[in-house]
């Protein structure tokens, strides 16, 4: 069967955000990009399905600027067969809505007709958490967000997920969406042969234009501002002291 | 305008905590109706019934909504949605599960995890982690949220709405339940709890989370822990602080033994008060923490323990 894993190239993990002091975004510029760490667990998992011989092949697709190319390399490196990009947005300022993805990305359905779409549960930039359910609607697809565990047989998932009080476990037929939730699996690395090799492999490139989607977003933002700081705190240099400050100074205890 | 909230409800049981600060968080939008939906939810709507600001709760029992699944929650919300301005939820794990499905049945954008409402069409949503808040006006015809719940105070009880049952009609199952795997806890919820202390990397093992669980019990809190110590299986994954976990806003939050990765800090630096125990004291944590003690938890936390008792 084959796998459709959407992969979104963001802000490094591990970045301080800056937001710019004229409340109009963030600033992206020159600064450390790579692959959304849900989709790394995605993509990984579509590639465990491949060396277990349930999935036949690997299709990564990402959306937005012409340098997602990067993002699709590396899940090619990781083992995916071959790659698509939607060029949707010529600004790395630009991110393109949930409801607009999901749209482009059932057209990738329509025409790739993959019996199983991974996609990670969010973006760690936007933080919406919506790309795979909303993905799923528009298919009109059984969905299974936030897998930590999933095991296919007999034309249907068995996906184990993480919800507020534990685990829950449910059956979903395929074809279907499933989202990546953190423990699902530990992406591998790239070897530097693999990273060479997925230079060659196929990246197809199309525009949103082309597949008649309409990215235009439908939520305006009209300002983005740094958090509320905090005061700064002080050390304090005993447990009594500390007990002591909760009490009488922070009212808390 | 009006304004319809899943509310929310966990196999019959309505999480009173979460639902009144949904309802606290939409009353400025408009008379507020409740959906409890689920197998068996009469109890649930009866409770919710009575809580200030609800204009009427509308029950859907079926045994296709146990669960709540979310094909069939979503196409019930989808056959309830015309007549709502705003369609809401508290942001648990079950609401982020099924209102973008609803958001794209009705083709609007959804937007999650709401932290002000500015009004009928503005809201305040944290991005990058909590580390950039956006204030983003929404052009769709129907707004579907879900609001943190950290951000909103409850509404009081003592109300009596009517309850109506409204038909179910959700289509042919694609997805069964098989089963639910509870972490059983005697210990206060922990995204409600007032106060939470939670371990980290620092605890070094499962057993040690007994100091953690011990300080906790002794001032009736919640337990929480980062991803480094849920990774390591120190303690279960629902217990997860944090961007990808939880997000907590207590009166007062103790770290014990944790670094304070941006992750985290995303899950409660909204807290009021946050006291950070660490042995490392350029530990980031200390950055944000309003009292910082450097030193070996393994010494610091039973004495405060003892000295709390």
């Amino acid at each position: 069967m084959k796998i459709l894993v959407p992969v979104k190239r963001v802000i490094d993990y591990n970045v301080k955000v800056r937001v710019k002091s004229d409340g109009s975004g963030v600033d992206l510029a020159n600064i450390k990009m790579s692959i959304n760490p849900f989709d790394e667990i995605a993509v990984e998992e579509a590639i465990r399905l491949k060396e277990k011989g349930i999935a036949s092949e690997v299709i990564a697709v990402s959306i937005g600027v012409r340098q997602a190319q990067e993002t699709l390399r590396t899940a090619l490196a990781m083992g995916a067969d071959r790659a698509i990009l939607i060029v949707a947005s010529d600004d790395v300022h630009q991110d393109i809505e949930p409801l607009a993805v999901a749209k482009l990305l059932a057209k990738v359905v329509e025409s790739e007709q993959p019996d199983l779409v991974i996609t990670g549960k969010q973006a760690i930039d936007n933080d919406m958490n919506a790309t795979g359910q909303m993905l799923s609607a528009l298919l009109g697809w059984s969905q299974a967000a936030f897998a930590s565990a999933l095991e296919i047989a007999d034309g249907a998932a068995k996906v184990t997920r993480e919800v507020d009080g534990g685990l829950q476990t449910i059956q979903v037929k395929l074809p279907a969406i499933i989202t990546a939730d953190l423990r699902l699996n530990t992406p591998r690395f790239a070897s530097l042969p693999n990273i060479m090799k997925a230079k060659k492999k196929p990246l197809t490139e199309i525009s949103a234009a082309e597949l008649g989607v309409d990215v235009s977003p439908r939520l305006r933002v009209l300002k983005t501002e740094e958090p509320a700081g905090r005061a700064s705190g002080v050390m304090v240099g005993s447990v009594d002291e500390l007990i002591e400050k909760l009490k009488n100074e922070a009212e808390v205890l | 305008m009006a304004v319809l909230i899943l509310a929310e409800v966990i196999e019959g049981v309505l999480q009173v905590d979460a639902t009144a600060r949904a309802v606290s968080a939409a009353r400025s939008l408009g008379e507020v109706d409740l959906l409890c939906a689920g197998n068996s939810v009469a109890t649930a709507a009866l409770q919710a019934a009575s809580l200030e600001g609800v204009a009427k709760v509308l029950v859907a029992e079926d045994a296709s909504l146990a669960h709540r699944l979310a094909e069939p929650t979503s196409a019930l919300l989808v056959s309830l949605a015309s007549g709502y301005s705003h369609i809401l939820a508290p942001a648990t794990s079950d609401a982020r599960n099924i209102l973008p499905r609803v958001a794209a049945l009705l083709d609007v954008m959804i937007i999650s995890d709401v932290l002000a409402i500015e009004s009928a069409d503005t809201f305040r949503r944290p991005t990058y982690a909590g580390n950039a808040i956006q204030t983003v006006q929404s052009a769709d015809a129907v707004k579907v949220l879900t609001v943190r719940t950290t951000a909103f105070e409850p509404v009081s009880n003592g109300a009596a709405a009517p309850v109506e049952a409204v038909a179910v009609n959700v289509g042919a199952a694609t997805s069964t339940w098989l089963e639910d795997k509870v972490e059983s806890s005697d210990r206060p919820e922990l995204t409600s709890s007032r106060i939470v202390v939670s371990g980290g990397r620092g605890v070094g093992s499962a057993e040690n989370f007994a100091i953690i669980n011990a300080l906790a019990d002794t001032l009736g809190a919640a337990v929480g822990a980062s991803r480094a110590a849920v990774d390591s299986g120190y303690a279960p994954n629902d217990w997860q602080v944090g961007q990808t976990g939880k997000v907590v806003a207590p009166q007062l939050y103790i770290a014990c033994g944790i670094s304070g990765a941006i992750q985290h800090l995303a899950g409660m630096k909204d807290s009021k008060v946050i006291v950070a125990i660490n042995k490392d004291a350029d530990a980031p944590i200390f950055q944000v923490a309003d009292y910082g003690l450097v030193g070996d938890l393994f010494e610091i936390v039973p004495q405060l323990t003892e000295r709390l008792g």
